[in-house]
C-alpha cells in the first residue's frame, strides 16, 4: 500500500500570519513543522484559525508578507493550489455533481492526462481500497454521506498526492458513521504513510487520529504535542478545559498538602498553586471519611450507559464531575467521600 | 388526483391547446384551404422569412448566453465601486418598448447613426446595418441581455466555491474549472435563460417593425398578411407554424441538454 504514495513530504510554515482584507486577524504568526509521514491534527473551536492554517498549506490562501511555506526544502509560498500536488478533502465533500463516482475519482488523472487504460486501472484500485466498487457508475446525488466521503478520499488519493489535507471530513456525518470512518481513515493513513493534516473541532477525532495535535484558539497555538501530552499535561487553561472534562479546585498549599474548602489533597510539589486540576477518571469514591481527601454532596446524576456521571458540590464555585458505577450509583443528596490519584493532579 | 390535475388542464387548455387548435383550423379555412401550410415551405418569400426569423433568434440566443454568462459570473464574483448601481440599472432595457430599442439601433447604425458618421470620418464608406440582420440581432441582444445576466448572477451565487477549489487541487486550470465546474453548475440557468431569449427573439414585433426593412421576419410577414392583405387564414397558418416550430426547438434544446436535475444537485 505504501507504494501508493511517492515520497512522504515534510512541510514547514515560517512566520505565517493571515489578516483578511476586512482587517480580521485570522492567524497570528505561526511557526510549524510537520515531518514526513506524520499525521498532524489541527484542533480548536470554530474561528480558531485551524482552517486558515490548512488553507495556507494548501495554497488556497497566501500568508501575510514575511510568511513562508516550505514543502521539503522548496519555498512554495507563491505557488497556488494547482501546483502544490496535494490531495484535499472537504467537509462538504465537494464532489462534482455532473460526474459519476468513477469520473470523480478519475478527475485528477484526467487533468494529468494519464492514458485512459491506466486511468481505469487506478480508478478500480482506489474504489477497491475504499470498498466502493459497486458504486462506480452511480451519480453523486444517489450516495449517502458516508459513501460520498469515501469517494472524496478515493478522489484525493487517486493522484498519489505528496500530502493529504482534510478539512473536517467527518463533521457532516452522524455519530455512528463518524466513529466507523474514523477507524478506517486511521488505518488508511497508517498504511499509506502519507503526510496528513487533519482539521477538526472534535477532540475524540483528534486523539484517535493524530500523531501530534495542535490545539488552537483565537488564531494562536495553545499547545503542540502528542495526544497523551495534550490530555495529561495541558499547557494552558484553555487546553485543559477544551480537551476532555476537567475539574478545578481553588485553595492554598499548606504543609499537609493542597487545602481547599472540601478537604485536603495530597500535594507534594514545590511552588505555589492557587488552583489544581484533575480529570473525573482520577477521582475515586471511598466508603468512609477515614480515607477521604475530599467531601461533597451529590447534586445531580446522569446515566451514561457504561457509567454514571455525578456532579458533586464541594463548596467551590463549580461542582466537580465524578464517575460512578453504572448499576448502583450514589443517590442525589448523598454525602460523598473521594480521593484523587496524585498523578492526576495538575496545576497551570 | 383528478382534482389536482384540473387546474393544470384548465391552464393548458386556455393558454395553449385551445388557441393553437383554433389557429390551426383558421389556417386551413382560406381561399387555398390546407395548402396554406405547404405554401409556407414552397413560397420562397415565406420560407426565407421563416429561416431569417430562426437564424436571428439562434444568433441572438448564442451571443446573449455568451455575453450574459461572462458578465453574470463576473458581476457575482467581483465587488467593485459602482457595482450595485450597475446591478440596479441593468434591467433598464427591459422597460423599453421594442420600438424604442429599434430607434436606438437606428441612432447607432442607421443612415444618420453614430457608426456611420465615424466610418465616414475615418474616410471610409457610410456604414449602415440597422435595417438588416445585424440591426435586428443587436436590438434583440440588447433587450435579452439584462434578463440573462440576472438569471446567471442568481445561479452563480449558488455555485459551491469548494467545487472549484477541489478541481484546482488536481491542477485544473481556468479552462478546466469553467468547463468542469462552472458550466455544469450554470447549465439549468443557461437553458432557461436561453429558452426565454430564443422565444422572445422569435416573436419580437416592435423592434422588427421599426428595423426590418431589408430583412423579412415572420412576425412582420404575419402583420402584413393580416392588416394589408386581409389574408387572415395565411396569417393564422404562419402563426401556427411559428408557434409549433418554436416549441419544438425549445423541447429539443431541453432534452439535448440532458438531465438538468443532476447538474443542479
Amino acid at each position: 500500500m505504501s507504494a501508493l504514495v511517492p515520497q512522504a513530504l515534510s512541510i514547514r510554515l515560517q512566520g505565517c500570519a493571515k489578516t483578511f482584507r476586512d482587517g480580521t486577524r485570522a492567524l497570528e504568526s505561526l511557526d510549524l513543522s510537520i515531518s514526513a509521514g506524520e499525521t498532524l491534527v489541527l484542533l480548536g473551536p470554530s474561528g480558531c484559525g485551524k482552517t486558515t492554517t490548512l488553507r495556507l498549506i494548501a495554497g488556497l490562501e497566501q500568508p501575510d508578507a514575511g510568511g513562508k511555506v516550505f514543502f521539503d526544502d522548496t519555498d512554495v509560498t507563491t505557488l497556488g493550489i494547482e501546483a502544490r500536488k496535494i490531495g484535499m478533502v472537504f467537509q462538504s465533500y465537494a464532489l462534482f455533481p455532473n460526474m459519476t463516482v468513477a469520473q470523480n475519482v478519475g478527475y485528477g488523472l484526467r487533468i494529468l492526462k494519464m492514458p485512459k487504460t491506466e486511468q481505469q486501472v487506478r480508478i478500480r484500485e482506489m474504489l477497491a481500497m475504499m470498498r466502493i466498487e459497486a458504486l462506480a457508475d452511480r451519480r453523486i446525488d444517489q450516495l449517502s454521506g458516508g459513501q460520498r466521503q469515501r469517494v472524496a478520499l478515493a478522489r484525493a488519493l487517486a493522484v498519489r498526492p505528496q500530502a493529504l489535507l482534510l478539512d473536517e471530513p467527518l463533521t457532516a456525518l452522524d455519530a455512528r458513521l463518524r466513529d466507523a470512518l474514523r477507524v478506517e481513515i486511521n488505518q488508511l493513513l497508517r498504511s499509506l504513510g502519507i503526510t496528513t493534516i487533519y482539521v477538526t473541532h472534535d477532540q475524540a477525532e483528534a486523539m484517535a487520529l493524530g500523531d501530534r495535535i495542535i490545539v488552537m484558539s483565537h488564531g494562536r497555538v495553545e499547545q503542540i504535542g502528542t495526544p497523551r501530552e495534550i490530555y495529561h499535561q495541558p499547557g494552558s487553561a484553555f487546553v485543559a478545559n477544551f480537551i476532555g472534562s476537567m475539574n478545578q479546585l481553588r485553595g492554598v498549599v499548606t504543609p499537609q498538602g493542597f487545602t481547599c474548602s472540601a478537604g485536603c489533597l495530597n500535594w507534594d510539589r514545590s511552588g505555589v498553586a492557587e488552583r489544581v486540576l484533575f480529570r473525573p477518571e482520577d477521582v475515586s469514591i471511598v466508603t468512609s471519611s477515614e480515607f477521604a481527601e475530599l467531601t461533597g454532596v451529590v447534586k445531580a446524576s446522569f446515566f451514561m450507559g457504561d457509567h454514571t456521571r455525578l456532579l458533586v458540590d464541594v463548596g467551590d464555585e463549580a461542582p466537580i464531575t465524578v464517575l460512578d458505577d453504572a448499576r448502583c450509583p450514589q443517590a442525589v443528596g448523598q454525602k460523598l467521600y473521594m480521593r484523587v490519584a496524585p498523578l492526576g493532579l495538575m496545576s497551570i | 388526483m383528478i382534482y389536482m390535475f384540473l387546474p393544470a388542464a384548465a391552464f393548458f387548455s386556455a393558454f395553449f391547446i385551445l388557441p393553437m387548435c383554433r389557429l390551426f383550423l383558421v389556417g386551413g379555412s382560406g381561399a387555398i384551404g390546407w395548402r396554406a401550410y405547404s405554401v409556407i415551405v414552397t413560397d420562397s418569400n415565406y420560407f426565407n422569412a421563416l429561416l431569417a426569423t430562426f437564424g436571428v433568434a439562434l444568433a441572438t440566443t448564442v451571443t446573449t448566453l455568451l455575453i450574459g454568462g461572462l458578465v453574470g459570473v463576473f458581476l457575482q464574483r467581483y465587488r467593485f465601486p459602482g457595482r450595485s448601481f450597475l446591478m440596479a440599472i441593468i434591467t433598464l432595457p427591459m422597460a423599453f418598448p421594442g420600438v424604442v430599442i429599434g430607434f436606438m439601433v437606428i441612432m447607432l447604425a442607421g443612415r444618420q447613426g453614430l457608426i456611420g458618421q465615424i466610418s465616414m470620418a475615418l474616410g471610409g464608406d457610410r456604414l449602415v446595418f440597422a435595417y438588416s440582420f445585424l440591426g435586428l440581432f443587436l436590438g434583440y441582444v440588447y433587450f435579452s441581455l439584462p434578463r440573462t445576466i440576472l438569471t446567471i448572477v442568481a445561479a452563480a451565487e449558488k455555485l459551491d466555491p469548494k467545487l472549484e477549489e477541489a478541481a484546482r487541487s488536481f491542477g485544473a486550470n481556468t479552462w478546466h474549472v469553467v468547463w468542469d465546474v462552472i458550466m455544469p453548475g450554470l447549465k439549468p440557468a443557461l437553458i432557461s435563460a436561453g429558452a426565454i431569449c430564443f422565444a422572445t427573439a422569435i416573436g419580437a414585433f416592435g423592434t422588427a417593425f421599426t428595423l426590418a426593412t431589408r430583412i423579412n421576419v415572420l412576425p412582420m410577414v404575419i402583420y402584413t398578411e393580416f392588416t394589408l392583405s386581409a389574408n387572415i387564414a395565411m396569417a393564422a397558418a404562419l402563426s401556427f407554424v411559428l408557434g409549433a416550430l418554436t416549441w419544438i426547438v425549445l423541447a429539443l434544446a431541453r432534452s439535448a441538454a440532458g438531465n438538468t436535475v443532476a447538474a443542479a444537485a
